[in-house]
């Protein structure tokens, strides 16, 4: 058990879960209460134990299916119910028609409609069996295994089955309808979970611990690369931006709080009047902070969209850090959008309304960073003043138009600082049709800005203005 | 207060109203195995202050309560001396020597406990919760890591207090800030999330004496649904157990578009909120 624990703790370690030594400690005190056996106390132990960080537990989860998931798997009555064709025995792909799909659908079925999780288990078995086509020995992480398994099941007629077999008979109102839809994806759910641990429990029966929990490794969600996240991730990531902007927000307040200035000498004599000349209480200066005045232009065309999102959430939930900010969306020119931005305002409703009332799009919804910035020039070009710190986000691809760099000088040469965020690594910058070099020599810095993590500490940056280091 | 398994911890929690899932029952279990606190964290209204509460009924014990906010300090947390009664002490006998004056000054008597203080004297042990532990500064957390780890409190002018008894400690938290990774060391982690509509049901049922199982259960299926909508704030259980009560008083037994378009104002509190969700799910009567 030791061995098996401390493996796991070096994986959580290697994903990035910092565990001190006291947790892991800790983890082997409480281990030694419980019963072993029991899989849901273990891992609620272990996570209680060691992981102290919501965001880890996604990361927790999928090293302990590596770890602890027992072999093979033991489960009640699966002979009986299984038609005589045990897991043992059966060839991993039986010829097709000796395997009866419906049949199995039908028991799955009948698991799902009674929420009878040994069934369902037992189900997920043999669906795994007959349809995942496991190839021993195969590297891979067993997301290929679950999607075609999910595939082979048909997902989408067991969802109609189950939302017919668990409706009434009587007609249902269209609320009816959306509540029960609900239930029938939170059931599905399930099954697909099973699905998952079933799928990883035999990669690791098959290729062992340490290698599978190698391929299963994800990155923290801070980390993910915006460019390339799945849409599952981006959910997350919407989840996280949350808590991570208003964490970014106190402490930025806290900071300012904080700084204490030079010895005020006026004052610690006048007050020392108080005190018959002796400068019992000495005052200090309180710097007054430099607040910049911001501008975000951000490209939200269809690739920039979710980046330029998150920047503009970052920014916004900084507000009161700045003197002033002001937001600019464009596609292939550019309009205002401040307002879209009230106090308290939905992020998700204000960026739909932004694609569909601002007027971002003149001539075919492609990209053009020439037009904007002649077009930003020409319209908000003399409201720029030497306060202003201005944010473009993008990646300055341009659809091989022209560059027309003269109006981003133009803009540089009025702010007190351009800076340019770019999603993209910054070897694929002026490959094909990015133009990021023409642009970047106006701008005072530019910025590889690819993760969470990375948006969070530029923005952090960004309130102690000007950041011009890169 | 010895449990000897997860399950009797759920058992007990039950008998005083309070339906724990595995996980809450699993960390109370272990929280009180080992002699650590738990920090719990999750959304507002889920249950967090309420477990201490239910905690204290099935023990028995008594419930101290140290409610954080910004600005919290060592005199209001830990312990103060009662000036006035010093200065009293003072003028009552000024011919005295003061070096006895003093001495008698500094003593337990002259002493005012505060929360912390008081979870750690107590004869008995009790239950100390100390709520919304993210509203402290994080230089104010540090306080709290004495009495975490080693039970103890260290008064300059008295010296080392050491705990009469273990209190069984819970820390709840909004998660508004990252706490500092010294005070999660030292605790059991525990997020409670919302429930799911199987176990929303039974809080309901609970907690809603004459509530039909079926409004329960259509309740907790609509709380599922409005909480899958991206809300400023979602509901919470107590504000579905409101809602429960509310449908309840107005004699309500079937929930459809109508019925929750027109109570939807007990369930969320945002004007934008109401309005999502008004979109989504109903169509309000009138």
């Amino acid at each position: 058990m030791i061995g098996t624990l401390t493996g796991f703790i070096d994986e959580l370690r290697d994903v990035g879960i910092p565990v001190s030594m006291v947790e892991a400690i800790d983890a082997m005190q409480a281990v030694e209460s419980i019963d072993l056996a029991n899989q849901v106390a273990l891992r609620e132990t272990l996570r209680a134990t060691l992981i102290k960080n919501l965001r880890h537990e996604r990361a927790f989860d999928t090293a302990f299916d590596v770890y602890f998931s027992r072999l093979p798997p033991p489960i009640p009555g699966l002979d009986q119910d299984d038609d005589g064709e045990s897991m043992d025995h059966a060839p991993p792909q039986s010829e097709s028609g000796e395997f009866d799909l419906d049949d199995l659908l039908r028991s799955l079925l009948d698991a799902l409609e009674s929420s009878d999780s040994d069934g369902l288990r037992a189900g997920a078995q043999r669906a795994v069996d007959r349809l995942a086509g496991m190839e021993p020995g195969r590297p891979v992480g067993g997301t290929y295994y679950l999607y075609r398994t999910l595939r082979r099941l048909d997902m989408a007629r067991l969802e109609e089955m189950l939302f017919e077999a668990l409706a009434d008979d009587d007609v249902m109102s269209e609320f009816d309808r959306r509540l029960l839809r609900e239930d029938v994806t939170a059931r599905l759910e399930t099954l697909r979970r099973q699905l998952e641990e079933e799928i990883r429990r035999r990669l690791v029966a098959d290729r062992g611990r340490q290698a599978v929990a190698r391929t299963l490794r994800k990155p923290m969600i801070e980390d993910v690369d915006l460019m390339h996240a799945t849409t599952a991730e981006l959910a997350e990531m919407e989840a996280a931006i949350g808590p991570l902007t208003r964490k970014l927000a106190a402490r930025l307040a806290r900071r300012r709080k904080r700084r204490s200035g030079r010895l005020d000498f006026r004052k610690t004599v006048r007050k020392s009047l108080a005190t018959g000349g002796v400068p019992a209480d000495p005052q200090f200066k309180h710097p007054r902070p430099h607040r910049p005045e911001v501008w975000l232009i951000c490209d939200i065309s269809g690739s920039m969209a979710t980046f330029s999102r998150f920047t503009l959430q970052f920014t916004h939930a900084m507000s009161s850090q700045f003197s002033r900010l002001r937001s600019f969306a464009f596609v292939d020119t550019v309009d205002e959008v401040t307002d879209f931005f009230g106090p308290g305002i939905d992020f998700g409703s204000a960026l739909h309304r932004i694609t569909t009332e601002a007027e971002v799009i003149w001539m075919d919804g492609h990209s053009d960073y020439g037009n904007t910035f002649e077009m930003f020039l020409s319209r908000y070009g003399s409201q720029i003043s030497p306060r202003t710190t201005i944010l473009i986000t993008g990646d300055a691809r341009n659809n091989y138009r022209p560059t027309r760099d003269a109006a981003l000088a133009d803009i540089a040469r009025r702010a007190r600082n351009l800076i340019w965020l770019n999603p993209e690594p910054a070897s694929y910058w002026d490959t094909g049709d990015s133009t990021m070099s023409e642009y970047a020599k106006h701008c005072d810095s530019v910025h590889e800005v690819r993760t969470l993590a990375q948006l969070e500490s530029f923005v952090e940056k960004l309130t102690f203005s000007g950041v011009r280091a890169s | 207060m010895e449990f000897a398994s997860p399950q009797s911890v759920a058992g007990a929690l039950r008998s005083v109203g309070y339906l724990p899932n595995d996980r809450i029952a699993q960390v109370v279990f272990l929280a009180e195995h080992l002699g650590k606190p738990i920090l719990v964290e999750g959304p507002a209204g889920v249950g967090k202050t309420e477990l201490a509460k239910a905690l204290s009924a099935v023990t028995g014990r008594e419930l101290i309560r140290l409610q954080c906010y910004e600005g919290l300090d060592e005199a209001k947390a830990l312990y103060e001396w009662n000036y006035k009664k010093q200065l009293l002490r003072i003028q009552a006998d000024a011919d005295h020597n003061w070096d006895e004056i003093e001495q008698d000054i500094f003593s337990e008597d002259f002493l005012l406990e505060r929360p912390l203080l008081k979870a750690i004297r107590s004869e008995h042990p009790s239950i100390l919760l100390i709520d919304e532990v993210d509203r402290v500064e994080v230089e104010t957390e540090a306080l709290l890591l004495e009495i975490l780890s080693d039970f103890q409190v260290s008064i300059p002018e008295l010296g080392t207090i050491e705990a009469a008894s273990i209190p069984m400690v819970v820390l709840t938290s909004n998660n508004t800030r990252e706490l500092s990774e010294a005070l999660k060391r030292r605790c059991l982690f525990l997020h409670i999330d919302y429930p799911d509509p199987t176990r929303e049901k039974e809080i309901l049922e609970a907690r809603v004496p004459g509530l039909s199982g079926h409004l329960a259960e259509q309740i907790a299926r609509v709380a599922r649904s409005v909480r899958n909508l991206d809300l400023k704030k979602s509901p919470s259980v107590s504000e579905t157990i409101d809602w429960a009560r509310t449908l309840l008083a107005l004699a309500i037994d079937e929930v459809d578009e109508a019925v929750l378009g027109d109570t939807l104002h007990v369930l969320l509190k945002y004007k934008t909120d109401i309005e999502i969700a008004a979109k989504e799910l109903a169509t309000p009567t009138g």
